[in-house]
């Protein structure tokens, strides 16, 4: 193999899996750590640069960096990630005097966004500072699109909401309330330098089944939330069916069981291996006693004059078929009784207000194309991101939408390449403070996840506004931050200071490090000290060393980070350093615009140590 | 020294021998030594053998004096016995030891300074008695607990940290063994598990003293350019004289199969020991024959004097009879005899020592 080019911001960027695996690279051990110091305000101003709404993704987001967890190579649960970005949250004090500051004289531009969702308003976040003027068109009398629609009361309290929307509203966006866009071309013809369609996926999808339109007790998910967050649904009745099992199903059962549904069943067509919905949210509804019905797929609705009597389902079993796709059998028929059915079952972009001569192409499921890299569709100057742009995802993705398109938009408006996109770059600094002193604990952890309490059940089922986590205490978060593996501490391996001791080889727990003769990387792997097994991880291998012209490789994928190479190294080839991702944000030349934590700042001198 | 415990947790593959045990379970304490000594590296290759051979922890007695390398013991095999004895005293603390219980594994790990000057006598006197212990000199040529001065084991011009260099004569182990009958002599390199975890595995079998000089290079005192004990050095002036793989005698039926993986098939030649263990030979040097002692004798006086480091596997006696089979003790280990049998009483004394009028 060709030695390892560990220049390339992404080598170290892959290694520290739970950021390579956001969407928006939050550099979550950083904040872990500043966390584990007490420094709330800056582990949340890390996240904020990033992510744009800690509060609100630190309660409802959907966690993309946990499964990617190095923990779970070693222990059965990934650190508890999410939680502890909203201990950042709610411990945070007043960080306002740290938002960059808004020009006076604005710059000329004029960029328009349509809804105000969590992809508009990162645009809205990254151009502000800029000096554009950002106009948003909001349908409803409030932001927040499917953050405040679709996700209830019980999950995300609206205080949380708000105040993190009003931090980039204050900063002078001209928001128009109950402005639904209802022309493209109207608003192309608006004397706007760029339009950014955020407008979210917000049309649900139907089942269209016997009797379907013969009652009007059949509910669609997403409006129907939409309907009990803005007050003008607040009961439903005994017997309720959830037809899906997705995360919006899951929120439609929970908020049934808190305004009058008492038998609430999720019915769901195939078995559990193959649900959408996330673990933790699905055993959050169960432990609110709803039902989980698996493998049973709706023929019918039962609709006796006018009146919905319940739901007809077919009981199937599932195989895989020949070419591996999934099929089911008929077993049997089932009846449920049911009042009401709410239909759960995904949902789609929506643009009956872009004509077709807008010049903005769409495909045969009449979605926008839009280009992956530049956020632009086929007519110049109209950006999508967020669901809007490739159908539903989730926030944090939202968030990431709306960072790529605001570079494209900065770039646009300066006449710039918008395939030209600026480079990620990276900091790399030794962790080493003296003799046994690392800026990071690297004593392992050996605590297992801690267990987000919840209040009590009869007390949340009492009310929509009951938020049903109570956040992390600091015993919890003190042993949370702990169980980091700190994977942005890396080892990096200077091969001419080698002198094959053996040292590291010998030390390393998770047998990660060999000292052989090179050779082609699939014969490599099954050579080592331990077989590298794990093809997505990679392996890293260094110049010829000086005394024999073997190579040290080690395999990224178990690497726990402990330190102890570069702690037994004697000339210290092996060191641990800290590495700092540079993400880059439109028209932003400084390392981090946003929270001001240059590497000096995430690896000062040492933890500060704490004690509960 | 590093102050950070190693984390009791596992490479998922990690694999176990028959008991069920994987090579974390032969691990001792953390170390001590400077980092990267070499001694580190022989404790890992202590630790890769006795998980191989599947010894059962709690049936080996670690032995040590005094200095670098008698800390060693304390690094593998944590749930083993132990004795961390006076300076120079290891053979004579080990040999009571290995008088009361023949039934244990006998690991003794010495360094160049308490086996060839203050424990020299002892040395010499363990080898003749042909104790059943595996030996293991760490040799690095320096006194590295007293900041590095030169040992007894300090080649001829070897070069001190400050430039000095040595101008007294060394004492050789592997020489010195095989001048004194020795019946096992071998010498490894701390760098090179690949050869030293073998000659350890038979070393720990071989019915008898098992002497394995092992270069193991001092990283604080004696790793510069002019010193004769360095990584560098040693690597450059390595020399294989014979590639052993040894199989224990459980594997004897088909012995074959098992070792060709490790040496391969070309040039090789088993010897069998007494206890039906065989150790096949790789033949490196031409006609190298590793049961020919006088032969050994010269080939590794001809080598050192060309400046070279012969290692390997050197002489094995396959006819070897350990202190217990000289002395025709009884096969009990004496801890075990009933006091009745141990100590026959006045009458039993009388009537012996009525042999003798």
């Amino acid at each position: 193999m060709e030695p390892t080019n560990v220049e390339n911001p992404d080598y170290y960027h892959k290694v520290v899996d739970c950021q390579w695996a956001c969407p928006a690279h939050t550099n979550v051990p950083g904040y872990i750590r500043l966390i584990a110091q007490e420094r709330y305000d800056d582990a949340y101003m890390l996240n904020w640069e990033s992510n744009v709404f800690p509060g609100i993704l630190g309660r409802t987001c959907d966690r993309p960096c946990e499964p990617a967890c190095r923990r779970v190579r070693v222990e059965e649960k990934p650190v508890a990630i999410c939680r502890l970005k909203r201990v950042a949250a709610d411990l945070r004090g007043d960080i306002t005097p740290r938002f960059p500051e808004i020009p006076k004289q604005k710059n000329g531009k004029r960029i328009a966004c349509v809804g105000a969702g969590p992809a508009s308003l990162t645009v809205a976040r990254d151009l502000m500072p800029l000096g554009y003027e950002v106009t948003i068109f909001e349908k409803n009398d409030r932001p927040g699109g499917l953050m405040w629609t679709n996700i209830p009361q019980f999950r995300l309290p609206p205080e949380v909401l708000w105040e993190e929307i009003d931090y980039i509203l204050d900063m002078g966006v001209d928001i128009r309330y109950n402005a639904p866009v209802e022309s493209m071309k109207w608003l192309l013809e608006q004397d706007f330098d760029a339009v950014f369609v955020g407008s979210g996926a917000p049309r649900g999808k139907e089942l269209r089944l016997p009797g379907r339109y013969d009652t009007d007790h059949i509910y669609i998910g997403i409006d129907w939330l939409e309907s009990v967050a803005f007050g003008h649904t607040n009961s439903i009745e005994e017997n309720v069916l959830v037809i899906g099992v997705g995360n919006t199903a899951m929120d439609c059962c929970r908020t049934s069981k808190r305004i009058g549904g008492t038998n609430v069943k999720v019915m769901a067509r195939k078995s559990k291996p193959y649900f959408k919905a996330s673990p933790w949210e699905l055993e959050d509804a169960e432990e609110e006693l709803v039902d989980i019905v698996e493998n049973h797929s709706p023929t019918e609705f039962v609709v006796e004059d006018g009146v919905l009597q319940g739901m007809n389902f077919d009981i199937v079993e599932w195989h895989e078929n020949d070419e591996g796709r999934l099929v089911s059998t008929k077993l049997d028929e089932a009846f449920f009784p049911a009042e009401a059915v709410i239909l759960a079952i995904g949902q789609e972009t929506a643009f009956p207000w872009i004509e077709d001569d807008a010049g903005i192409e769409f495909n045969k499921w009449r979605e926008a194309v839009v280009d992956k890299t530049t956020f632009m569709s086929t007519r110049e100057g109209v950006f999508f991101g967020g669901d809007a742009a490739w159908g539903p995802e989730n926030i944090i993705w939202a968030a990431e939408h709306g960072h790529q398109a605001a570079i494209s938009i900065h770039a646009y408006c300066n006449g710039e390449d918008l395939r030209k996109r600026p480079p990620e770059q990276m900091n790399l600094v030794s962790a080493k403070m003296g003799l046994h002193e690392w800026s990071y604990s690297n004593d392992y952890e050996y605590a297992h996840r801690r267990k987000m309490r919840h209040v009590r059940l009869e007390e949340r089922l009492q009310s929509i506004e009951t938020e049903v986590e109570e956040g992390f205490d600091l015993e919890q978060t003190l042993t949370e931050v702990e169980r980091c593996l700190n994977c942005d501490i890396q080892t990096h391996f200077t091969g001419s200071l080698c002198i094959e001791c053996d040292a590291c080889i010998d030390i390393c727990p998770l047998s990660c490090l060999t000292i052989t003769h090179n050779g082609e990387e699939a014969e490599l792997r099954t050579r080592l000290t331990a077989p590298a097994e794990n093809a997505e991880q990679d392996i890293y291998v260094s110049e010829p060393l000086p005394q024999t012209a073997r190579v040290m490789v080690k395999d990224e994928d178990l690497c726990i980070h402990c330190g102890l190479c570069a702690e037994r190294c004697p000339t210290a080839a092996w060191d641990m350093r800290t590495f700092d991702l540079l993400k880059p944000y439109a028209g932003q030349d400084a390392e981090h615009p946003y929270s001001g934590l240059g590497i000096e700042e995430m690896a000062p001198g040492g933890l500060v140590s704490v004690t509960p | 020294m590093t102050h950070i415990a190693k984390p009791r947790v596992f490479h998922p593959s990690l694999e176990k021998n028959e008991l069920g045990l994987t090579r974390r379970d032969y691990e001792g304490v953390m170390s001590t030594l400077c980092a990267g000594c070499g001694h580190d590296s022989v404790t890992a290759a202590l630790i890769e053998a006795a998980w191989e051979l599947a010894i059962p922890t709690h049936r080996a007695a670690k032995m040590s004096g005094i200095g670098c390398s008698s800390k060693t013991t304390a690094y593998f095999m944590s749930e083993s016995h132990g004795f961390n004895s006076v300076h120079g005293r290891m053979p004579s603390v080990a040999s009571g030891a290995n008088a009361a219980n023949r039934d244990l594994v006998y690991i003794g790990v010495s360094g160049d300074g308490d086996s060839l000057s203050i424990g020299l006598g002892q040395l010499c006197h363990a080898v003749r008695r042909n104790l059943n212990l595996l030996y293991i000199i760490e040799n690095n040529g320096v006194y590295g607990l007293t900041k590095g001065q030169f040992s007894a084991s300090a080649d001829m011009g070897s070069k001190s940290k400050r430039g000095v260099p040595n101008e007294q004569p060394p004492i050789d182990p592997a020489l010195l063994g095989l001048s004194i009958g020795a019946t096992f002599v071998a010498r490894g390199f701390s760098g090179d598990k690949q050869q030293l975890v073998p000659i350890i595995k038979a070393g720990i079998r071989h019915p008898g003293l098992a002497l394995v000089d092992v270069i193991s290079p001092c990283v604080t005192f004696n790793d510069h350019v002019g010193s004769t004990k360095s990584y560098a050095y040693t690597r450059e002036h390595f020399r294989e004289a014979v590639e052993a793989a040894f199989v224990a005698p459980k594997d004897f039926v088909a012995p074959a199969d098992e070792i060709t993986a490790d040496i391969g098939s070309a040039d090789v030649r088993d010897v069998r020991m007494h206890d039906g263990s065989v150790i096949r030979f790789r033949q490196v040097e031409g006609d190298y024959d590793a049961t020919d002692r006088d032969a050994v004798y010269g080939y590794l006086r001809e080598r050192q004097n060309a400046g070279e480091v012969p290692t390997g596997l050197l002489y094995v006696d396959p006819d070897s009879r350990d202190l217990h089979d000289v002395l025709g003790t009884v096969d009990r280990p004496l801890w075990n005899l009933p006091f009745e049998e141990l100590c026959p009483g006045a009458e039993a004394l009388d009537a012996l020592m009525e042999n003798y009028r």
